[in-house]
C-alpha cells in the first residue's frame, strides 16, 4: 500500500511536552518502574522443588489414565472408538470376550505410545463410557522408548494415583456418570 | 633485610598489582553474575541461583555460577575462521584487556595504609600501584583510548561486515564521547588543581563538598559520557546484538571472546571508579571516614569499604539503567554528543573556571561564607539553565514524520524543502 492511498489514515504524533523535552524526568519515571520490578515478587517456578500450578486439572491434557468402575474393573469396553479417533495412531487395543455379564468385550491389552501421542484429547472425547481420560500429570519421563509405551496396568495405576485429586468426569463436566 | 631494602618499593608494587589484578578479575566474574541477577529481577525472574559448591548439593544462592560460566567458555573451542587476519585477530583481545588492566595502575582503590615502619617504603603507604605518577588522569584517559584499538582491531581483523560495522561505530562513538568526558574532567582538575586522582579525592575530603554537588553539570555530562565510553546501554551500539550480531566480537569464540567480555566489564568498573573518585568523594563520607592523611588500620579499612560500596552502587546503577532505557539510534547518539553534551560541558568548564579565577576577590569582598555559597549556587544555576535550554531548543530532536504526499511532484518538492500539499 502506497503512503498516498486513500485508505491510509495518518495519525499525528503528539508534540513533546515539557517533561519529555527535559528528558531526565521521564528517565527517572522509567527507572522507578525498573526499580519497582527489581523488588517485586518473582513469577519463576523453581521446578522440580516447586510444582507448576495447573489451572484446572479436570480439563488439563496430560498423561492418560484408564478408569475403573465401582467394582475396580477396567471401565473400557474395547469399542475401538478412541483408537479410531486418535490422529497419531498411538493407541493399540486387543479385544477379547468379556468375563463379566454386563458387557460383551473388554481389552485384553491396552497400550498407548506416549511418545507418539500429541495430547489432543480426542480419545477422551470419543470414549462412550468415559474409560480413558487425560490427567494433569505433565512431567512424563522415561529412560527408553519401550518404557514410554504405557500398558493397561500402568494406565490403571495412573488412575489409582490420581483418582483422589482428579475425580472422574461428572455429568456436569459433560461426562456420562 | 638490608639487601632487600632497595627492592622493597618494587615488591610493594608487585603485591599491589597482584591484589588488584586478582581482585579485578574476580570482581569482573562476579559482576557478570550480578548483571544476570539484576536482569532477572527486573524481569520478575529469579536468575541464576542453583550453582553452588561442586559435587555437593549446597547452592549458596548461585555463587558458584561465575566459575561454571568461566569453565564453560574456556573449555569451548577457540575457533579461528579462515578469512581473518590471524595476527591482529589474536592481538586484539590482548590489547583491549591489557589496556583496561593497565588503567588501574593510576587509580587509587582506597586511601592510605597507616605507616608500616619498614625502611625503604614511603609512609604512609597509598592504595595505588603507581603512587608517584603525577599525571594519573592523563594516564587513565590515554589508556582508555588505547582500549578502543582493541575493539577496532577486533572488528577489522575479523574480516566480517558486522564486526567491521561494530568497530566503526565504536571508533566514532568513542571519539565523540571522549570530548564531553574530557570537559567534565577538566572542571574537576581545575577545581582540585591536580591531575593526581588521590589528590582529587583528598581535595573533596578536605572541603567536604563532593564535586558532584559543586559541579552538577559536569557530573551529568561525565556520567552520561562514561556510559558511552563503557559502551553500556543505552549507548551499546558497537555490539548491538539485534543489529550487528555482537558487533566487533561476532567472529570470536572461546577464551578470546572471554577476554573481550572481561575487558568490557573492566571498562564499566573503570568508569565507576572514575565517577566515584572524581565526583562522589572517593573514600570520603561525612562523619564516618574523617578527612586527613593520618589513619588507623580500622580507618583505612573503613575508607576502603566506603569507596568499594560507592563503586558497587554506581555499577548497580549502570546495570539498572541497562534495563530501563532503549538503545539510541546512531544519529541520536551523535546529536547528543555534539549538540548537547559538548555545549553543556563547555558551559560547566566556563563556570568553574570563572569561579576559580574570581574566588579570591569574592572572598575578599564578601567574606568566606557568602563567597562559598555563591561558588556553590552559581554552578547549580548554570545546571538548570543549561538543562532547560538543552530541552527547549531540542537540538537532538529528529523529525521522524514520514513523507506523505499525493504525487511524485509533491514528494520532490518536500525533498527540496518546499511546502507540502495538504493531504
Amino acid at each position: 500500500m502506497k503512503p498516498t492511498d486513500a485508505a491510509v489514515t495518518w495519525i499525528e504524533e503528539k508534540p513533546l511536552g515539557l517533561a519529555e523535552r527535559l528528558y531526565l524526568p521521564l528517565f527517572v519515571q522509567g527507572l522507578t518502574t525498573t526499580a519497582r520490578h527489581l523488588v517485586s515478587p518473582k513469577v519463576t517456578v523453581s521446578y522440580p522443588e516447586q510444582r507448576p500450578k495447573v489451572g484446572n486439572p479436570l480439563i488439563y491434557r496430560g498423561v492418560h489414565r484408564l478408569n475403573r468402575d465401582t467394582e475396580g474393573r477396567v471401565k473400557c469396553v474395547a469399542c475401538f472408538l478412541c483408537a479410531t479417533a486418535c490422529p497419531a495412531h498411538c493407541i493399540d487395543i486387543v479385544a477379547t470376550d468379556s468375563p463379566w455379564p454386563d458387557r460383551e468385550k473388554y481389552p485384553e491389552s491396552f497400550a498407548i505410545d506416549e511418545l507418539r501421542c500429541i495430547f489432543c484429547g480426542m480419545c477422551e472425547e470419543a470414549c462412550p463410557v468415559d474409560a480413558i481420560e487425560l490427567t494433569s500429570l505433565l512431567d512424563l519421563t522415561g529412560k527408553s522408548r519401550e518404557e514410554m509405551i504405557f500398558d493397561k496396568e500402568k494406565l490403571l495405576s495412573v488412575y489409582d494415583m490420581t483418582k483422589d485429586s482428579e475425580p472422574m468426569k461428572s455429568a456436569s463436566l459433560g461426562g456420562t456418570l | 633485610m638490608n639487601a632487600l631494602t632497595p627492592f622493597l618499593p618494587t615488591i610493594a608494587a608487585l603485591v599491589k598489582i597482584g591484589l588488584l589484578v586478582g581482585g579485578l578479575m574476580t570482581a569482573a566474574a562476579y559482576l557478570v553474575l550480578v548483571e544476570r541477577w539484576m536482569a532477572a529481577w527486573v524481569q520478575d525472574r529469579k536468575g541464576p541461583n542453583r550453582v553452588g559448591i561442586p559435587l555437593t548439593k549446597i547452592r549458596l544462592f548461585g555463587l558458584g555460577q561465575p566459575m561454571a560460566d568461566g569453565l564453560k567458555i574456556i573449555m569451548k573451542e577457540d575457533f579461528t575462521p579462515r578469512h581473518v587476519d590471524k595476527v591482529l585477530y589474536t592481538v586484539a583481545p590482548l590489547v583491549i584487556l591489557a589496556a583496561s588492566l593497565a588503567i588501574f595502575a593510576a587509580i587509587p582503590f582506597g586511601s592510605v595504609l597507616p605507616p608500616l615502619g619498614i625502611p625503604g617504603l614511603p609512609d604512609p603507604v597509598p592504595f595505588l600501584v603507581a603512587p608517584g605518577l603525577d599525571v594519573g588522569v592523563l594516564w587513565v584517559f590515554a589508556l582508555s583510548s588505547i582500549a578502543v584499538y582493541g575493539v577496532l582491531l577486533g572488528g577489522w581483523a575479523s574480516n566480517n561486515k558486522y564486526g567491521f560495522l561494530g568497530g566503526l561505530r565504536s571508533s566514532a562513538q568513542l571519539v565523540a564521547y571522549e570530548i564531553p568526558l574530557g570537559l567534565g574532567l577538566l572542571g574537576v582538575v581545575l577545581a582540585a588543581g591536580s591531575l593526581k586522582l588521590d589528590a582529587i579525592m583528598n581535595a573533596q575530603a578536605e572541603s567536604g563538598i563532593w564535586y558532584a554537588f559543586a559541579q552538577p553539570l559536569g557530573f551529568l555530562v561525565f556520567f552520561v559520557a562514561s556510559f558511552a565510553e563503557a559502551a553500556r546501554l543505552p549507548f551499546d551500539l558497537p555490539e548491538a546484538e539485534q543489529e550487528l550480531v555482537g558487533g566487533y566480537h561476532t567472529e570470536y569464540s572461546g577464551i578470546k571472546l572471554l577476554l573481550f567480555l572481561v575487558a568490557e566489564f573492566l571498562h564499566m568498573v573503570t568508569a565507576a571508579f572514575l565517577i566515584v573518585i572524581m565526583f562522589l568523594g572517593g573514600w570520603h563520607l561525612w562523619g564516618v571516614t574523617g578527612s586527613g592523611q593520618e589513619v588507623t588500620w580500622l580507618g583505612a579499612l573503613v575508607r576502603f569499604g566506603v569507596l568499594s560500596a560507592k563503586i558497587f552502587g554506581v555499577i548497580l546503577f549502570f546495570m539498572l539503567v541497562r534495563w530501563s532505557w532503549p538503545r539510541f539510534r546512531f544519529d541520536q547518539l551523535m546529536n547528543l554528543a555534539w549538540k548537547v553534551m559538548l555545549p553543556l560541558g563547555i558551559a560547566n568548564l566556563v563556570t568553574v573556571a570563572t569561579i576559580e579565577e574570581f574566588r579570591p576577590q569574592l572572598v575578599a569582598a564578601l567574606g568566606a561564607g557568602p563567597a562559598a555559597a555563591i561558588a556553590l549556587a552559581a554552578p547549580w544555576a548554570v545546571f538548570f539553565l543549561g538543562w532547560i535550554a538543552a530541552g527547549m531548543l531540542t537540538p537532538s530532536g529528529t523529525d521522524n514524520t514520514p513523507i506523505r504526499t499525493h504525487t511524485m511532484l509533491d514528494a520532490e518538492r518536500s525533498l527540496r524543502g518546499q511546502d507540502l500539499v495538504e493531504v
